[in-house]
């Protein structure tokens, strides 16, 4: 069932051209925005596209996940919910479906992004099972972001509404150390930049790629990613029941 | 095979639903009428599992509708008001995926689908996604795709709202052709002439409560709504006939309540002798005297 579900929902992806455009080329816009424009003007000690490009690829999948929201509303809004919904399945397949695809849709973009990035000049000095910690890194990082926006896309009353969820998510990364050390920040915005998730995740994936220390942001970004995980997952389907069955 | 006893469903200060019982049997085609906001959509979704009611119980085919909602979508198919397609997929697409989700196989999903295209005139527009069909075309699918496994049980939320005269002529066909195979029916409809003509049962409802039920012919006599209407060419003739049958007079023309059978037509023929007579129709009460009688007057 869920497998039928997960074909439907990758089926939307190669059916609608925006959402594919999104996924691809704004990530690899970003990039080439951070390495060539803004790269020259920020010193963070390396060469810079090593810097960058570990924030780059979580900024983009965060961004990717968020998508999903809008998935999630657009079923919910119209009467083919209802249809899923008087199938003897669990209704919440159709939310897993969307999750999967997400998944999936994100890793292709991530590739790409890497290799683009490897091209002009980016030089990770991961073996191959800091390889494997990365891709297990980002595939909890999308879950956890994703099933939040199943949540949003639930909670939300229209399709725009949804996609608001997304810019909120696409500036999220900026406030961390993605883009540059938080030490040169104000000392309030160290503060949520050091203690906000995207920090931990990041540091953790740049750590596992060039070799910089993770020290407990290894742990403390699993545990970010798990319990944002267990919380939205439980309540995307407990709002799924109830927005649609009271 | 459709059973409710004193549904109640309340949205903050609206009853919806104010004790609704209903008792349809197997193979019929029952049509729940009422105006806009009577309940008929609400009443749908509580046997369709979508929706719990406040009070009351509800089975479908011996399946409790809150307490057993699997096996009772197991025995249903829902068309709702709103056509209930995957606007991205192509028509294709979605009869398969929802062959797919009533667990036939690969093959046979695929064979379903065609035949599907086949029987509802969509096999030229099998490729294109639905965003690209008229709305014709999308209730079209939207049937198909509820009639992928058959049904023991079919809900039709206005099924022939914003459909052409022809379409509408087809879906009846299909409605009974299904009702004659032992699928049991239930739609709501604002047309009496749907009801009319398609339903063996009939619930007229009305602010959440059934005011009428019975067999077309059964409501139709519930009213008086039988005259003969007499029209003539004189203030004088009518004068004379409105001394002799008492009815309703309106400008030139005189409008007698009966049952409309032949024998009272002769009588009153008999008793307006002699009175020159420019115009006689005898009109039967129609399913819209019932309702406008029974709702009040509010239009459907």
């Amino acid at each position: 069932m869920t497998l039928t579900l997960v074909w439907r929902s990758l089926r939307h992806l190669t059916r609608s051209f925006d959402n594919l455009l999104m996924t691809v080329f704004l990530p690899l816009m970003i990039l080439l925005l951070f390495v060539y424009v803004f790269g020259g003007a920020i010193n963070t000690g390396t060469a810079y596209i090593n810097y960058v490009v570990p924030g780059i690829v979580l900024l983009c999948a965060g961004y990717g996940a968020s998508q999903t929201a809008v998935s999630v509303t657009n079923d919910m809004v119209r009467g083919i919910i209802d249809r899923f919904r008087s199938l003897p399945i669990a209704g919440s397949a159709v939310l897993t479906g969307h999750v999967a695809a997400s998944v999936a849709r994100i890793l292709v973009s991530t590739a790409i992004v890497v290799g683009v990035a490897l091209g002009i000049g980016f030089r990770p000095s991961a073996t191959a099972a800091e390889w494997f910690g990365v891709l297990g890194m980002l595939v909890l990082f999308v879950l956890a972001m994703s099933w939040l926006s199943v949540v949003f896309g639930l909670i939300a009353r229209t399709v725009e509404g949804a996609g608001g969820f997304s810019f909120f998510v696409l500036f999220l990364p900026y406030v961390s150390s993605a883009f540059v050390p938080t030490h040169t920040m104000p000392a309030a915005l160290q503060f949520a930049a050091r203690n906000q998730p995207m920090t931990p995740i990041i540091e953790t994936t740049r750590g596992l790629l060039l070799g910089t220390p993770i020290g407990n942001s290894g742990w403390l970004a699993v545990a970010w990613c798990v319990g944002i995980l267990v919380v939205s997952y439980a309540l995307a389907r407990y709002l799924f029941e109830r927005r649609s069955s009271h | 095979m459709i059973d409710t006893h004193g549904i109640v469903k309340t949205f903050g200060r609206l009853k919806a639903l104010d004790g609704v019982d209903l008792h349809v049997q197997q193979g019929k085609v029952f049509a729940l009428l009422g105006p806009n906001g009577a309940g008929k959509t609400t009443m749908v979704r509580v046997l369709s599992s979508l929706m719990r009611p406040d009070a009351g119980t509800a089975t479908i085919a011996g399946h409790d509708v809150v307490r057993e909602s699997r096996k009772t979508r197991s025995v249903i198919s829902l068309t709702g008001q709103y056509a209930a397609v995957d606007e991205l997929l192509t028509g294709e697409e979605n009869l398969r995926m929802m062959a797919r989700l009533r667990k036939l196989s690969r093959a046979r999903a695929r064979q379903r689908a065609s035949e599907l295209l086949e029987e509802f005139e969509l096999v030229e527009a099998r490729g294109r996604p639905v965003k690209n069909y008229s709305g014709g075309m999308k209730r079209r699918l939207d049937l198909a795709l509820s009639l992928v496994t058959t049904p023991q049980v079919l809900f039709l939320d206005e099924p022939t709202t914003g459909l052409d005269p022809r379409s509408r002529l087809d879906l009846w066909a299909k409605v009974r052709n299904l009702a004659r195979g032992g699928v049991t029916v239930l739609l709501t409809t604002q047309y009496l002439e749907e009801a009319d003509n398609l339903a063996d049962q009939v619930a007229v409802l009305d602010r959440g409560r059934v005011v009428a039920l019975g067999t077309p012919e059964e409501l139709k006599r519930l009213v008086p709504g039988g005259r003969i209407e007499l029209a003539f060419g004189t203030e004088e003739d009518l004068r004379a006939a409105a001394a002799r049958v008492p009815g309703l007079v309106e400008e030139l023309r005189l409008s007698v309540p009966t049952d409309g059978s032949a024998g009272e037509v002769k009588r009153v023929l008999d008793a307006l002798d002699g009175i020159e007579l420019a115009e006689l129709t005898v009109r039967k009460p129609s399913l819209d005297d019932v309702f406008l009688q029974l709702t009040g007057g509010r239009a459907a």
